[in-house]
């Protein structure tokens, strides 16, 4: 691929289609006995979207391999019988249910953190958050796997570093001196190993909680703190939009 | 940024060329993690002449600001010049026996790099990089360089088709690549990486070179096909481009920006006997 940016300027792969080989990457991660695990939300409606998003990762994403689930619901009864692929793992995790799209977006990283340090950690080597509202249609494979992954927001792509929609007031956590900031990472798909993702979703309720005590929410919210933290512990991988693509685009 | 060269393998492990990379964001981040940098450097018999350059030049260009520790194996320890170097850094000489021709100390280094690993550098260095004596640095080599796995591409084969590698083809051999393999031609004089990492791949290397020994094969290029042929099932994690290790005798092609590591011009025949 010549068209793209492969490389960031801190040597961390981009991924696209044509940059890589499947099957050698394959042959190293079935190598090193490793499980992945997936976590999403589907709170009040959108368990709607529960269905087609099941179907299709269990379909496309790392087919073949050992994949956990972790489900986390307001509404495990709506849940009808989910046919799984063998080698793959669904857990359903009852969650409260919140007032605002905000209440239940911001908590997210708290209710991840948390459920790392308690049960994830021992069973799965790297995690990966989804939204629900997504829906796969190529195969995701083990080309996504790395210590920090994120994906470049399909939105902002080509976007000049000053329009980009990082959070400037410097008020908040999440601010990103004008100026600054590689790329605009969506917050609908990220992650990496247990350790990391840990990391990562703690530090960005830290800031999430510390910008409510000071009475300002973050332009885009999770994702601003997911992009402020991201500046300063760059990724080892980047995933291109071609991982996270919008329909209406 | 470069679109005229490879600058990522098929398994995602960049490849490092000049332009691919920012030295300050590298540095910002491996600095703070207080690393030390080894070097392993065998300088036998005649090579003991290429000690002092080697060193000189590293000193102005390999890691500068980093703690580096230079291992430098020979058979003539007395001969080892006395080298100036920066705070932080020291050179250690490393006493190996005499092996009766070159091509026998060619084979021994795997064996020699490894059990110095496990006895002494493993504690005190947490990458390592095994080097041609006789190079000079010319251009900076920093922690862009760093990785688990460290190969860089051999000069006089990175633009040509696999089918010229001189890979070993024997298939009686331990290190036989078939025809329609391989990914890139790997020179023997630059690896490294994690010591870890770098133990297991000598030691498994050194156990090949064994089993050549004993039936009695004798590999095309020594121990560069033992090495191609392990990187070939043990893929690198990070590739270097020929700026990394070049030859001076090669005209400059345009992909070459910059030249950080190159062979010093010498008589092979008045050397090695």
């Amino acid at each position: 691929r010549r068209d793209v940016l492969v490389l960031t300027p801190w040597l961390a792969p981009i991924v696209w289609e044509g940059t890589f080989n499947r099957d050698i990457l394959n042959a190293q991660y079935m190598q090193k006995n490793i499980v992945t695990g997936v976590v999403t939300f589907a709170v009040k409606k959108y368990w709607f979207f529960i269905q087609g998003f099941m179907s299709s990762a269990n379909k496309y994403f790392l087919a073949g391999h050992q994949v956990n689930f972790y489900l986390f619901t307001d509404n495990p009864e709506q849940i009808s019988h989910l046919q799984m692929a063998p080698e793959n793992h669904l857990f359903v995790i009852p969650v409260q249910n919140h007032s605002y799209w905000q209440g239940i977006s911001v908590s997210r990283m708290d209710i991840i953190s948390r459920y790392i340090h308690s049960q994830f950690q021992y069973e799965v080597d790297y995690l990966y958050y989804i939204d629900i509202d997504v829906q796969l249609f190529e195969h995701i494979g083990v080309e996504i796997i790395d210590t920090l992954v994120a994906t470049i927001s399909p939105w902002q792509y080509t976007a000049r570093r000053d329009s980009k929609s990082y959070e400037t007031r410097i008020e908040s956590q999440a601010a990103i001196p004008k100026g600054e900031g590689d790329f605009y990472y969506t917050a609908s798909f990220y992650g990496g190993s247990v350790a990391e993702v840990y990391k990562l979703t703690r530090a960005c309720f830290k800031g999430v909680m510390e910008d409510r005590e000071n009475g300002i929410e973050a332009r885009w919210h999770d994702e601003s703190h997911l992009n402020r933290y991201l500046l300063y512990h760059k990724p080892m991988r980047l995933l291109s939009p071609e991982y996270y693509w919008d329909e209406e685009l | 940024r470069r679109q005229d060269v490879l600058t990522i393998t098929p398994w995602l492990a960049p490849i490092i060329w000049e332009g691919t990379f920012n030295s300050e964001i590298l540095d910002s981040a491996y600095t703070p993690l207080n690393l030390t940098i080894g070097v392993t450097a065998f300088a036998i018999g005649k090579y003991t002449r290429f000690v002092g350059r080697f060193l000189e030049s590293a000193e102005k260009h390999f890691m500068k600001g980093y703690q580096v520790n230079y291992y430098i194996f020979t058979d003539n320890p007395e001969t080892i010049p006395n080298v100036q170097l920066q705070p932080g850094r020291r050179s250690v000489t490393v006493p190996i026996k005499k092996y009766p021709s070159w091509q026998e100390i060619s084979m021994r280094r795997m064996e020699a790099i490894s059990k110095h690993i496990a006895e002494t550098s493993h504690q005190e260095v947490d990458y390592l990089f095994c080097l041609g004596i006789d190079m000079v640095f010319y251009n900076s080599w920093g922690p862009e360089t760093l990785g688990d796995i460290v190969a860089a591409i051999h000069p006089g084969y990175f633009n040509v088709s696999r089918s010229q590698f001189p890979y070993e083809r024997r298939s009686s051999s331990a290190d036989y690549i078939p025809d329609g393999e391989g990914d890139f031609y790997y020179g023997g004089a630059v690896f490294g990486g994690l010591v870890k990492k770098v133990y297991e791949f000598t030691r498994t290397c050194h156990m090949t070179i064994l089993t050549d020994k004993a039936n009695e094969i004798l590999a095309a290029r020594q121990e560069e096909s033992h090495l191609n042929r392990h990187f070939l099932s043990h893929k690198p994690s990070k590739v270097l481009s020929p700026e990394y290790l070049w030859d001076d005798r090669k005209p400059k092609p345009p992909e070459i920006h910059l030249i950080r590591f190159s062979t010093v011009d010498k008589n092979y025949k008045e050397i090695r006997d």
